[in-house]
């Protein structure tokens, strides 16, 4: 795992014969695959250490010059001291090696031909690299049944090679409890107690740190490809708003799977669950693939070259068109969206809550003094406040590098100790379950309170009350909170104790209560830690993709447009990826839409807004286009289209050019490339300016060679068209980028931000990014990519906030109906991935036992709230910890319309149930 | 000639004295001794009497103890954990000083506690041994209420808690880590060394694993001096051993010898040499995962140097006699099935080879063997050598295959060649 170690020392250790540069503070093996040799490993894995279980990575060691016997050691378990000596080409190591094999393959199938893990398998590396070819154990294999473990991981048992991998990821570094290792000798089982759902949120890594195919992608088994017959490149997750970086690969026109792409910076070597799976949108059913004209209530397709025609004049200047971006669009589509009407007629398509609230964070992030850290910086972290977020509901992968933060302060027990910190089960020793400070102060329960120090279960109000106390504990300018209960007074100072002892003490908060006070006491606690001399972060998360990008470009929220639409006759109407009515009542989204004659709406799904368009365009996915999106962090992340779509399906960014240019305007002339209009926007919006910095333009080539999505074994390219052409067809062109369609173009590796796909002579398995990193675990080579677009002001001279909200006081006929979030279905896009789908719950509403008691409800018996002056009914479920007086609606789900959250009201038990009635 | 260790035993096989009466015969008086001393003082004189682990690595016990962290920042609670979990096929030799003698255990149990100043101790017991468990429990009782054990005992400042802990069995939680694995509740896989138990044990804490036998000599240690002690042995090793001998020979059974007693004496005159009818094919002197000696071993002395340079390992002392009645291959295969059932699943070299190597045996047994499987078990041998597995277990499983193959390799070359156990 990530430990910061203050302090670099180089050693020399000799390699056969030869000298090297390695860490002192890391194993052997870590120092051979940063050097770039070819040395097998199975149960270490860089973000995980060593363990020493399955012997593979062993070299043969030796005293001095004059030692000719040496013996053999484990490189995973052997520190990378000064003067060390081994050989990984020693006889009687290579002999090992190749044995360690042979033991594995007594039971592993034979199959490899056929095996869906074939082709990116690392035991099907490791197993070519040791030589091991030939079969001399004469008896049976052992044979398991496998289990059911959902929609998301499938499971086969056979397989598996007694790695202890995947139990160590989910149990140690996921912090799973249904999973773990069963049984002994060479029967060991990983699995679960009972088939079911696996329940950790993180459990597709499975797929990538198993070695082999005991754990696979299911969603990828049903329109499974190989490897190198993907079509792949860098891309952007979509989900949240983290922005982890991604490789989707695409064949026969269908997004096949997702793998994580490694960068040390942001998501390391794991995604989300919600990450991995939910690009299965892309596919469905409910793409809006073709333009669709509705006239008079009647839909027709239109093709490309008819929209342009239709849409120039219904655009041209003089007519009163306004235009609503989305956060969940690119940086280019909502610039262009705002050249096409002009600024002033450009609404940013969110609440008022959410702009007002990421206006808040974006000033503060850039005003005051505190470091947005990357989710790197965040596993560093020593001490860690959490104020009002449900973290792994809302940004999942978050939720990862805080389980790890939680073990920062913990190991200094080990390194006091002289336990080498990469010897991951002898720092467990020591460590036991002792955990770092990490405060979670939030109206519900949250998915990291096992590893909490403490929890503070609170309304809104009172969890930024804790927060503005904490940080008057820290700093006296800060203001003070007036009647504090003492049980949440003694908390903040544990808390501020805690912060202020810590190295890289954290804050972390967000819009998830909508509440503006929350925000405004993570900035003081921020801020205080700052003015008493700590080096303290602040991380605001963000609810979508880029969220951060369309609070840069700045624009007004959508009451404003719903205002405009109210004051003055409108013709038109454009709406990039948006549907409204995920943002705001259902009465003031009709009311807005049936305003103009003209509802144009470009996006990839039929979602209600897209409905009621009278033409749906079809948006390329992050699939399809190529666009950059800012990261919670502030980071600037480029994506790639990954394949050209059927159809006429493309970038909204190029839609808007396109029209702009059959109007004959001149911007519209003259953007051809994605580079002119991320050119352009850097000089229309001095906020983005830096983003052109996030990737090599689309010139950019390695030996005048562009780049290939395609690996160089893709396959069938002559055949894939043939019942159509036997003529092979020309690759398409791509301007935008420096990719190609094809397999053609470097063999060297490309730029941090241009990796397509993670491959390396032997390694054909992700464990090749072992190959693309300064050392293991580090930086991509030439630093990971993405621009970091803000950076805290280093003087303290701004001011705390001073606004105090009182203390959250029951009401005895209404409740507070706060927001609740779920990885699965709170999300718009994933929701339409069937396996997302599968894991989402239904609606319920919230409540405390007490509360249910009052209300003489149990558990499942429907309610009934009111919301927007509609009654709804939903079932009631118990959640204990929920503060008296507070009910917990969850967000996003299907059936649930978009109400501004929290609100208050009544919440009565129905009288008659459906089910009887 | 002294027995100290087996002197209260009694050789009926009748109760063991209870606390009056082990009192009478000199009990507790070390412990009375060690609460006037300072602690290291106690740990000085151990390691002045050259006593060495008997659980069968020989690590010399005082030394162990000194690593443990002392003095005031000394992190607390530390754990003194006796290994009561005799589990080698063959080795029988704890169960008599457990039944036999507890109290004698317990003195030295709370003597060591002090030594290292630990907060509590456990008896780690293995769960077959049910009488041993009943009796320890009423020992442990007497402990307490005559205040050798608890707060503040004998009215000194020190206080020391003591647990019986009944194993769910397994081979490996013999092994030291694996124990302490399993008595956090976890399996009982082996840990990662360096950190030692000493620095870093039982839930973190600086902890003493130590066998019954070590552990039972410490008493007499402490009242004799470690002069005496060393005068004891007949070699560089100092004390009394229990030795053991199981097989066709004519009185098997466990006795208390000077340590450095030769094989010839074991075998001859406390044995009663072999049975009528049959001869000594070999023997593993300690226990089921050392190499067989054979008759020309039979004047290698009983100690942790002689054995070892005769090619094997004193182990626990109680070795397995092979006759020429019995099948050396069937004897290996038994051995072999044992400790593949008994591997914990963690490295590579032990779960796979030594079920290959169990599957190899067990088809020459059944007349299935192939002329390459003498090549695939010596390859074994060599697979799961020291250093190459993560604990000892496969490299203790193989030493009797090894010298198997060495000594008897005729054998297993005619059941290849006759498709057949010669013997059945």
């Amino acid at each position: 795992m990530s430990i910061a170690v203050p302090g670099n020392s180089v050693a020399t250790i000799y390699i056969d014969d030869r000298g090297y540069k390695a860490d002192p503070k890391q194993n052997l093996l870590h120092a051979c695959l940063s050097l770039g040799f070819n040395l097998p490993y199975f149960c270490w894995h860089p973000a995980l250490g060593s363990v020493g279980a399955c012997r593979q990575c062993a070299v043969k060691q030796f005293k001095d010059e004059k030692d000719t016997h040496g013996r053999i050691v484990m490189a995973c378990m052997t520190a990378a001291a000064e003067g060390t000596r081994i050989s990984i080409q020693d006889p009687e190591a290579i002999a090992f090696r190749a044995a360690i094999i042979e033991g594995m393959m007594i039971n592993h199938p034979h199959d490899c031909p056929v095996c869906d893990e074939g082709g990116h398998c690392h035991l099907q590396d490791m197993t070519v690299m040791t030589g091991h070819d030939y079969r001399r154990y004469a008896f049976q294999k052992r044979t398991f049944r496998n289990q059911y473990l959902g929609p998301l991981v499938n499971h086969e048992m056979n397989r598996c090679i007694q790695c202890y991998r995947c139990v160590r990821f989910y149990r140690e570094y996921a912090g799973g409890r249904d999973f773990n290792v069963f049984g002994l000798r060479d029967q060991v089982y990983f699995g679960r107690q009972a088939d079911g759902v696996l329940e950790n949120e993180f459990s597709g890594n499975l797929v990538e740190v198993c070695p082999t195919g005991v754990f696979t992608d299911k969603t990828l088994k049903q329109h499974y490809t190989r490897k190198w017959d993907l079509q792949m490149a860098p891309s952007v997750c979509v989900h949240c708003g983290l922005g982890c970086n991604t490789t989707p690969g695409e064949r026969y026109g269908r997004l096949r799977q997702i793998v994580t792409r490694y960068s040390r910076e942001v998501n390391g070597y794991f995604l989300c669950d919600r990450g991995r799976y939910g690009y299965e949108f892309v596919n469905g059913e409910f793409r809006i693939r073709q333009a669709r004209l509705t006239r008079d209530n009647h839909p027709r397709n239109i093709t490309k070259a008819e929209v342009i025609e239709r849409l120039a004049p219904l655009l041209a200047e003089g007519r009163q068109v306004i235009a609503i971006g989305s956060p969940r669009a690119s940086l280019e589509s909502n610039f262009l969206l705002r050249t096409l009407v002009g600024r002033e007629r450009f609404y940013a398509g969110v609440s008022d809550d959410q702009f007002r609230l990421i206006s808040t964070m974006i000033e503060i992030l850039g005003g005051g003094p505190a470091h947005s850290p990357s989710l790197h910086e965040i596993e560093l972290s020593d001490a860690v406040l959490i104020l009002g977020e449900d973290i792994t509901n809302v940004a999942p992968r978050m939720a990862l590098s805080l389980r790890q933060s939680v073990r920062q302060e913990p190991m200094q027990i080990a390194d006091k100790m002289h336990i080498p910190l990469w010897d991951d089960h002898a720092v467990r020793q020591p460590l036991q379950d002792a955990k770092g400070p990490l405060f979670i102060a939030s109206p519900a329960a949250t998915r990291l309170d096992d590893v909490a120090t403490q929890t503070y279960r609170a309304a809104p109000d009172d969890v930024a009350r804790l927060g503005l106390a904490i940080a008057h504990l820290l700093d006296d300018n800060a203001p003070s909170v007036p009647d504090l209960p003492s049980e949440a007074h003694t908390l903040a100072e544990s808390i501020a104790q805690a912060l202020k002892k810590a190295q890289r003490p954290l804050v972390i908060s967000g819009p998830s209560c909508n509440n503006e006070a929350v925000i405004q006491a993570a900035a003081n606690v921020a801020r205080a830690l700052c003015v008493i001399g700590q080096r303290a972060g602040l991380s605001f998360t963000m609810p979508e993709c880029n969220s951060f990008g369309l609070g840069l470009i700045g624009a007004p929220p959508l009451s404003q447009a719903f205002k405009t639409v109210r004051d003055g006759a409108i013709d038109a109407i454009v709406i990039v990826e948006n549907d409204l009515y995920r943002r705001a009542p259902v009465r003031s989204v009709d009311a807005f839409l049936s305003a103009a004659k003209d509802l144009i709406v470009l996006d990839h799904l039929l979602n209600p807004t897209a409905g009621r368009a009278t033409l749906a365009i079809p948006a390329g996915t992050f699939a399809e286009a190529d666009g950059t999106l800012v990261s919670s962090e502030g980071r600037a992340q480029r994506f790639y289209q990954v394949f050209v779509p059927e159809g006429d399906i493309q970038a909204s960014w190029q839609w808007l050019r396109d029209v702009m240019a059959a109007e004959g305007r001149e911007e519209g002339l003259a953007w051809e490339h994605i580079d002119d209009v991320i050119a352009a926007m850097a000089v229309a919006i001095p906020a983005l300016a830096q983003v052109q910095q996030a990737a090599p333009g689309a010139t950019f080539r390695i030996a005048g060679q562009k780049v290939p999505r395609q690996p160089e074994r893709y396959s069938g390219r002559t055949a894939i068209l043939a019942n159509i052409d036997v003529h092979e067809p020309k690759p398409p062109i791509d301007p935008n980028t420096p990719f190609s369609f094809s397999m053609e173009g470097t063999h060297n590796q490309p730029p941090a931000a241009l990796i397509p796909y993670f491959w390396s002579p032997g390694w054909n398995s992700i464990q090749a990014t072992n190959f693309y990193q300064t050392e293991i675990a580090g930086p991509l080579r030439g630093g990971d990519p993405g621009v970091r677009l803000m950076d805290p002001t280093p003087d303290l001279q701004g001011k705390y906030f001073d606004q105090v909200p009182p203390a959250f006081a029951p009401s005895s006929d209404e409740w507070l109906i706060v927001p609740l979030y779920h990885i699965f279905g709170s999300e718009e896009l994933s929701l339409s991935a069937p396996a997302v789908a599968e894991l989402a719950p239904q609606p319920y509403l919230a409540l405390n036992e007490k509360d249910a008691k009052r209300l003489r409800v149990q558990a499942g018996e429907q309610v009934t709230i009111q919301l927007d002056g509609m009654a709804h009914s939903l079932p009631a479920q118990i959640k204990a910890e929920l503060p008296l007086g507070i009910a917990g609606l969850p967000v996003g789900l299907p059936g649930l319309a978009r109400f501004s959250l929290p609100i208050r009201s009544v919440v009565e038990r129905e009288i008659t149930s459906p089910h009887t009635s | 000639m002294e027995t100290p260790l087996t002197k209260n035993i009694p050789s009926n096989g009748n109760a063991p004295l209870d606390l009056k009466a082990y009192e009478k015969a000199g009990g507790y008086e070390s412990l009375r001794k060690s609460l006037r001393m300072p602690p290291n003082a106690i740990t000085e004189l151990v390691t002045k009497s050259k006593l060495r682990g008997r659980g069968g690595a020989g690590f010399s016990t005082g030394m162990k103890w000194s690593f443990v962290p002392m003095g005031k920042d000394a992190p607390h609670p530390k754990y003194l954990v006796a290994n009561a979990d005799e589990m080698e096929p063959g080795t029988f030799k704890d169960r008599l000083l457990l039944e036999g003698d507890p109290h004698q255990l317990l003195e030295g149990m709370i003597a060591a506690a002090y030594a290292i100043q630990a907060d509590i101790a456990y008896i780690f017991l293995r769960a077959e041994y049910k009488l041993a468990a009943e009796r320890l429990g009423r020992a442990i009782a007497e402990a307490y209420e005559r205040s050798y054990l608890g707060r503040n005992i004998l009215g000194s400042s020190y206080s020391l808690e003591m647990y019986l802990h009944v194993s769910a069995g397994r081979y490996m939680c013999g092994e030291e880590t694996g124990l302490l694995n399993a008595l956090e509740g976890k399996r009982a896989n082996p840990r990662s060394k360096p950190p030692f138990p000493p620095v870093s044990g039982l839930w973190g804490k600086p902890t003493i694993v130590q066998n019954v036998e070590t552990l039972c000599n410490v008493p007499h240690i402490i009242n004799n001096g470690p002069e005496w002690f060393i005068r004891l042995g007949l070699t560089a090793d100092s004390g009394t051993k229990l030795y053991g001998a199981s097989g066709k020979v004519k009185r098997p059974g466990l006795w208390e010898l000077p340590m450095g007693t030769t094989i010839r004496e074991i075998l001859i005159e406390h044995a009663g040499g072999m049975r009528d009818g049959v001869k000594l094919r070999g023997l593993l002197p300690g226990g089921a995962s050392t190499d067989f000696l054979t008759e020309q071993h039979l004047d290698v002395r009983m100690d942790f140097r002689e054995v070892q340079k005769a090619g094997s390992r004193l182990g626990t002392g109680t070795m397995i006699v092979l006759d020429d009645h019995t099948c050396p291959v069937g004897m290996v295969w038994n051995l072999e099935h044992f400790f593949s059932q008994e591997s914990c699943g963690w490295c590579t070299p032990c779960w796979s080879g030594l079920n290959w190597t169990e599957r190899i045996l067990r088809a020459m047994e059944e007349g299935r063997g192939q002329p390459q499987d003498l090549e695939k078990l010596e390859f074994q041998t060599k697979f799961n050598a020291p250093g190459h597995t993560f604990c000892a277990l496969a490299p203790g499983a193989m030493e009797p295959l090894q010298s198997a193959l060495k000594y008897f390799r005729e054998d297993f070359e005619q059941h290849i060649r006759e498709h057949r156990c010669p013997w059945k």
